[in-house]
């Protein structure tokens, strides 16, 4: 389990980029109405940060920045075209105010 | 004959166009349920590509044609029967389907047709030089790429988003590159001015110069090679190579005579449809680059030849073929929306603009060219109609939204 910032450095409708984790892949934290995800930072699509993408917090997703596919933070799944593959979850962990990642080594599944 | 009639009896579906749309389609219709046959035909040779990364990664030479394949191993499981470097030469009516006439080899029989058959880069008039480029497919790319060496002398026709990009990736080759537009700015067409001068200060702020508000008169040549780019004004500038980005042409020409008209009475701006692909003709439907659709939000008809269409769109089109409910598409994801990346940057426009929108800075700085990060809104009679944004994609997001409200 790897620490990733305090709780406040996370604003409602934002995320923080954990660079790298253990297997080197970036992860995405995001705070959704108090409640915490994360996945796997990278569009399953094509390079880019999912967490500078747009929060849609009534369907807890997020949108790529450069594409529009909205990923569920719940399951990774993508909503729709151009990324078709899901991106993983990890489990969150808050402790002592802080916020902590396990990492899934698991391959994200297809629906 | 209506659509739905057509659909509890169609077995055969011709896909024509094997490009984003085109492959979408075959996609989509496996997806909805459609359990018959799928002959795709494509005119090129090559599996269906990804074709944004060829003016940007793949010109530079950090992709190679691997990586803009746009396969996926699932698509093994959607049994498509692939006719590649067969071109599409005529429609017309057999029974209660269609041939798509071919222009070696069978016709196709089919229930239903879906047009996907894209746009062309529209070239100057006059006589053919070596050295001159236009960049719309993969054969283009490898050509173009291939003169882009240090030292030479480029200079792009045109400054929208084509030019734009192949701009950027070309003066980071160490290209020596000039950009002439008519238009007082860069993607004036698109953006407006204020944020046309933007993206010029962007460009001349990496070395590409660039000279608005001039046309080209014509090139000249030397022993059949292209030497240099006349102006409307009187200047010329040598070159050693010449892109010419100056729009596309829908590829309708196939249809002529088979019924289906474009906006103007003609197909030469594209086949006209619905916005959900329906065409004129019943079990036939168009969608990609090659369609001209009323779209509510732009308020006219209006071809759309961008990517997130030709990706989006099709599973619209096909459930209308097939007689299936199509899937609900989220209001902010009909917004019309373009996206381009320069200087490893990202570039977004999402709804319409059109001259004498007022177009007001909402975040950051148009000045600010070390890190560029800016929001333009585009207001009409006081209403949000357009939103463009350069690296700050949370406050676009936000905007898009916001320009969907128009649609619900």
């Amino acid at each position: 389990m790897i620490r990733v910032c305090a709780v406040e450095e996370i604003p409602e409708g934002e995320a923080v980029r954990v660079e790298s984790g253990p297997d080197g892949v970036p992860v995405a934290v995001f705070n959704v109405g108090g409640n915490y995800y994360a996945i796997d930072d990278t569009c399953s699509h094509q390079d880019a940060s999912l967490a500078e993408g747009y929060v849609e917090e009534d369907d807890c997703a997020v949108e790529c920045p450069l594409h529009a596919t909205c990923f569920d933070l719940r399951t990774g799944q993508p909503s729709g075209p151009p990324a078709r593959v899901p991106v993983r979850t990890h489990t969150v962990v808050i402790e002592n105010g802080d916020v902590h990642v396990a990492l899934s080594q698991a391959t994200a599944q297809v629906a | 004959m209506t659509t739905e009639q057509t659909a509890s009896t169609m077995q055969v579906v011709a896909v024509v166009g094997t490009g984003l749309a085109g492959l979408s389609s075959a996609r989509a219709l496996r997806e909805l349920g459609f359990t018959g046959r799928i002959v795709l035909i494509g005119d090129e040779k090559h599996d269906p590509y990804d074709r944004p990364p060829l003016s940007k990664a793949f010109l530079a030479g950090e992709w190679d044609p691997a990586k803009i394949a746009l396969g996926l191993p699932t698509d093994a499981g959607l049994d498509l029967d692939w006719r590649l470097g067969e071109q599409a030469v005529g429609l017309s009516p057999e029974g209660s389907g269609w041939v798509v006439d071919l222009e070696h080899g069978e016709g196709v029989r089919a229930d239903g047709v879906v047009i996907a058959t894209g746009a062309r880069a529209r070239k100057l008039p006059g006589q053919v030089l070596a050295g001159v480029h236009t960049l719309r497919t993969l054969d283009d790319a490898l050509a173009l790429k291939a003169e882009l060496v240090p030292g030479a002398r480029l200079v792009i026709v045109g400054g929208g988003f084509i030019g734009a990009e192949i701009a950027s990736t070309a003066v980071m080759l160490g290209i020596d590159t000039t950009v002439v537009e008519m238009a007082p700015a860069l993607l004036a067409g698109p953006l407006g001015d204020a944020a046309g001068a933007a993206m010029a200060r962007i460009h001349e702020a990496h070395g590409v110069k660039v000279l608005t508000g001039v046309g080209v008169s014509g090139l000249t040549g030397e022993s059949g090679r292209v030497a240099g780019v006349s102006l409307a004004d009187g200047r010329s500038l040598m070159a050693d190579v010449v892109v010419v980005g100056i729009g596309s042409v829908p590829n309708t020409e196939w249809l002529a005579g088979s019924g289906l008209t474009g906006p103007d009475g003609d197909l030469a701006g594209g086949v006209l449809t619905e916005e959900d692909g329906r065409t004129a003709l019943p079990g036939v439907v168009a969608t990609g680059d090659c369609t001209a659709t009323h779209h509510p939000f732009a308020g006219r008809v209006t071809r759309q030849e961008h990517w997130t269409h030709a990706a989006q769109h099709p599973t619209q089109a096909v459930a209308v073929l097939i007689g299936a409910p199509a899937p609900v598409v989220a209001p902010a994801m009909r917004v019309p929306y373009v996206w381009s990346e320069q200087y490893g940057q990202h570039f977004q426009f999402a709804g319409h603009h059109q001259p004498g929108d007022e177009a007001e800075v909402v975040d950051g700085d148009l000045e600010d060219l070390t890190d560029p990060a800016f929001t333009v809104v585009y207001r009409r009679e006081g209403e949000p109609v357009g939103v463009f944004g350069v690296g700050r994609p949370k406050v676009f997001g936000r905007w898009r939204r916001e320009l969907a409200k128009r649609l619900s």
